[in-house]
């Protein structure tokens, strides 16, 4: 990178706030999916939004493309660099800025963590939904990138059910307030797109968080069941009886095993495990237990705990949560998948996961979202067996694909990035893509917002608006997109 | 009007009719007006495809155009500049998919909501929302409008409801964005950016929601605060109690005491013990509360019913900031002797009706009144005006990015063909 634009960056930043050195610059270099690495040019620690702009703004002023980055636990590849890029850290905003109790309103800075949130507020009586398994180092500025989930995002939903409001940089250092405090603002809900949009829209300063008042009890049930099949079918009728759990989520033998090892959760001995939270008013979660119990029962479950105590509660989602880390214990290698399915197919589907996971000879173990559909699945493996790697690989992308075609989705959560960005095409036509694109060049003509993520190739903003216009290169078959 | 126009509409109509089918593309009435401006031809496209096919012809041929539903939010928004042609969703009207063990359904742009719960009631489920006008509104409508009800306490707004939609573009193409899954996050979400855009983007064709199981039960409490501030502190203070209602709303109007109305859905044993805890929630303030089984909400219908001299506004305020704005409303409403009635539900979204001697009063009212609740942050949105009053306002008021949300319209609609003029600005 040019030395006066380092010295520029190094001006509005501080000299504390600007790494360029070759040693420094490779803690930047990947996120959470580590199999890509790339070198960035350059990573600015900005303390406020407007240093956030003024670098926004000399990026778009050179065409350097940037990256936003929270703190880099993504499984998709969102925040890896792109080669020559700026990347934005935004550990450095961090301010939880305001508090509105009575209006359920929260303000912070992108780099604030997702927990905090929930801690800062806990006294009130009050949580943040969205509580994805990294939540304790996550930001809320990758959560708004990603419109991340969790395990309770089955009853609350998901990032973008609880940001009503963002201030944004946009890709030409434009200042923008999408949404706000009060609701149903009018004009586009462009807060609604924003949300998810994984960094290539430009870079939230300062988000308006709903919180949510804790519910008067929280009940959560273990169920031991003989198969997946069996756990799948629970897990279908307590969602068509008319009941919305806080969460359900499914453990299958290789993960309760792993999760068994790493935390000693006294899980029962089973095939498949099945937790099944309930929160609300202390009468209705009462019932309605009653009723879960019920149908776990008539589809096999032959032993189900209660837990007890707030205690009991807490180990039991410790193994939960634990779960993928706990995979190192039985695999020295492993990929998360991130899939969606509808939850009529759970039983089906987790059958052709078992089948293509025997018939790549790799294990396969499945911690998920049930009650969405959402799976997780482990594909384990060995780098250091010549060629298993890229078997895993494929395995992996062959359970992308039975989502697709069981109608679901190729990411309930993780996100597109760089890691799925050529399976966009697997669930949407070309013209779908076209029409996103629309979105993309009204808000990054330029195409310097992280770009090469989410869709399948760079397209280019053509000059006059509208659609994606072959480069005279490419036409003449002298370069290839991809 | 002039022969070579006439020609020019008898050609549209034959190329239209050669999309859809001649028995579909009829010459516009006076009924087809949108705020007093005369289409020419009204458009009645069979599936996606054609709405699509439409939509290029016309834009080739740089026709304004209405999408239209039922046609019961159609003077919502600003006044058209141009209207030529109005492409009616009537006969896109099927459910297409009820996937009830998913609990998700896929139903087309002109199917009306009370037809669409019919069918999802089969399986004792529902769209959760309760918006204006069930019988003749239309999913595209409510779209289109982001309408909304008493429920969105509890499950908030379309925004949160939606999953999946297929639009038709000006340029023809038919595009799919989301999913039929509950939980998907795989490319931008245009389902949300179609949301509320009063058709200005694209013409919806179908969409997929979530869905919600039907209650079994539902008790209504309706509670009689002596003040609005107390009523606002009420509601507020439910907001922050472990209750779970699905409808929290306070009712008030010139001259009548304010009521708050508290709606709880559920199984008949834990509704009993919520109502428990909101009496004694009303009984620490000494306000006095009846079990109805009056559902206040479509009551209120009334309350959208266009008469001279009225003007009808969606208002939108912090939830705490509900009396503040009652209070704004009649400050200024009492010199210009104007009658009013407001609904605001508990998350600060409400309905505001005034009624004055003339257009004069109202257009005064209505400037004061948006100064006064711009100032606490919220917003005024004129839903329905006397025409005199409309062409002298814009009916949003002020938006937030306005060259940023024209931009994104400039990609989607370079022309300006869809509602022009009525929207933020375009």
């Amino acid at each position: 990178m040019q030395r006066q634009i380092l010295d520029e960056l190094a001006a509005i930043v501080g000299h504390d706030g600007l790494i360029s050195a070759a040693e420094q610059l490779r803690t930047y270099e990947c996120d959470g999916l580590t199999n890509f690495r790339v070198m960035p040019a350059a990573v600015v620690l900005p303390r406020t939004g407007e240093q956030v702009q003024h670098v926004v703004r000399i990026c778009h002023r050179e065409r350097i493309p940037f990256v936003a980055r929270g703190s880099g636990t993504g499984l998709s590849g969102g925040a890896l660099p792109v080669p020559g890029s700026i990347v934005i850290s935004l550990a450095r905003l961090n301010r939880i800025l305001a508090v509105d109790i009575p209006n359920q309103r929260v303000v912070v800075e992108p780099g604030v963590i997702n927990l905090h949130v929930t801690q800062h507020v806990a006294p009130y009586g009050y949580f943040y939904a969205p509580d994805p398994s990294s939540q304790s180092v996550c930001t809320i500025g990758g959560n708004v990138a990603e419109n991340s989930g969790g395990a309770h995002c089955l009853k609350y939903g998901f990032t973008v059910n609880h940001v009503l409001g963002l201030k944004v940089v946009l890709p030409n250092g434009e200042l923008v307030e999408l949404g706000g405090a009060v609701l149903d603002q009018p004009g586009y809900d462009l807060a609604g797109v924003f949300v998810g949009s994984e960094g290539t829209l430009g870079i939230a300063t300062e988000i308006t968080l709903r919180i949510v008042k804790r519910p008067a009890t929280v009940q959560t049930l273990l169920a031991a069941f003989n198969s997946t099949d069996e756990a799948g079918a629970a897990v279908s009728a307590i969602i068509t009886a008319g009941i919305l759990p806080a969460a359900i989520e499914m453990m299958d033998r290789l993960s309760r095993d792993a999760a068994e090892g790493a935390v000693q959760a006294g899980y029962p001995e089973a095939d498949a495990l099945l937790l099944v939270e309930l929160d609300g008013p202390a009468a209705e979660v009462a019932l309605l237990m009653e009723r879960v119990k019920a149908i776990c029962a008539e589809c096999g479950a032959w032993e189900q705990r209660l837990a007890q105590s707030e205690a009991e509660r807490a180990v039991v989602w410790k193994g939960r949560k634990a779960a993928f880390a706990a995979m190192g214990r039985i695999s020295p290698d492993y990929i998360v998948q991130d899939g969606v399915i509808p939850r009529t197919a759970l039983p089906r589907v987790l059958r052709e996961i078992e089948q293509l996971s025997a018939a790549a000879g790799l294990r396969v173990a499945n911690v998920f979202h049930a009650g969405d559909g959402n799976l997780h699945p482990l594909v384990l493996y060995d780098r250091s067996i010549s060629g298993q790697e890229h078997v895993a690989e494929q395995l992996a992308f062959n359970i992308l694909k039975l989502c697709v075609q069981a109608g679901g989705s190729i990411t309930g959560e993780h996100g597109v990035g760089r890691e799925k960005q050529q399976f966009m095409s697997q669930m949407f036509a070309e013209p779908d893509l076209d029409t996103m694109q629309l979105v993309r060049c009204a808000f990054d003509p330029q195409h310097i917002a992280n770009p090469d993520k989410v869709f399948p190739r760079p397209r280019l903003c053509a000059e006059k608006p509208g659609r994606y216009e072959p480069h005279p290169l490419e036409t003449a078959g002298i370069a290839e997109l991809f | 009007m002039e022969l070579s126009m006439i020609d020019h509409i008898q050609t549209l109509q034959s190329e239209l009719g050669g999309i859809v089918g001649a028995e579909y593309v009829q010459p516009a009435t006076s009924a087809d007006m949108v705020d007093g401006v005369q289409p020419q031809l009204v458009v009645s496209p069979g599936s996606g495809d054609e709405v699509a096919r439409v939509l290029r012809l016309a834009n080739a041929a740089g026709l304004a155009i209405a999408p239209r539903g039922g046609g019961t939010k159609l003077g919502w928004g600003n006044r058209p500049e141009r209207l030529d042609l109005v492409v009616s969703t009537r006969r896109l009207n099927e459910v297409l998919e009820h996937a009830w063990s998913d609990m998700t359904a896929t139903v087309q742009a002109g199917c009306t909501v009370s037809a669409f719960q019919h069918q999802l009631a089969q399986h004792g489920q529902h769209l959760v929302l309760d918006p204006l006008w069930l019988d003749a509104a239309t999913i595209g409508g409510i779209l289109a409008t982001n309408d909304s009800g008493a429920l969105r306490v509890r499950f908030g707004t379309l925004r949160d409801l939606i999953l999946g939609i297929t639009v038709a573009l000006p340029d023809g193409t038919l595009a799919k964005s989301g999913g039929k899954v509950v939980k998907n996050v795989a490319g931008y979400d245009l389902p949300k950016l179609m949301t509320g855009a009063l058709g200005t983007l694209g013409i919806i064709v179908d969409a997929t929601f979530r869905l919600y199981p039907l209650p079994a039960e539902t008790t209504i409490l309706r509670v009689a605060p002596a003040s609005i501030q107390s009523a606002n502190d009420l509601m507020v203070r439910v907001l922050d109690s472990t209750l779970v209602p699905t409808g929290l709303q306070c009712h008030v109007a010139v001259n009548q005491a304010p009521e708050v109305w508290i709606r709880f859905e559920g199984m008949r044993a834990a509704l009993e013990a919520q109502l428990e805890q909101l009496r004694q929630i009303c009984e620490a303030t000494s306000i006095s509360q009846t079990l109805t089984t009056h559902d206040l909400w479509p009551g209120l219908r009334r309350m959208w019913q266009r008469s001279q001299a009225t003007l009808i506004c969606k208002t939108s305020v912090l939830p705490s900031d509900i009396a503040a704005m009652v209070k704004a409303v009649e400050r200024v409403a009492r010199p210009l002797r104007l009658d009013w009635e407001l609904v605001a539900q508990a998350v600060g979204v409400g309905s505001l009706r005034l009624h004055g001697a003339n257009d004069q009063a109202l257009l005064a009212a209505l400037t004061i009144i948006r100064a006064e609740i711009t100032t606490l942050g919220g917003t005024v949105v004129v839903l329905d005006a006397p025409l005199g009053v409309k062409q002298q306002i814009d009916v949003w008021g002020p938006t937030k990015a306005p060259a940023l949300m024209r931009r994104v319209k400039d990609h989607f609609d370079p022309q300006h063909m869809l509602n022009p003029g009525r929207f933020v600005g375009f």
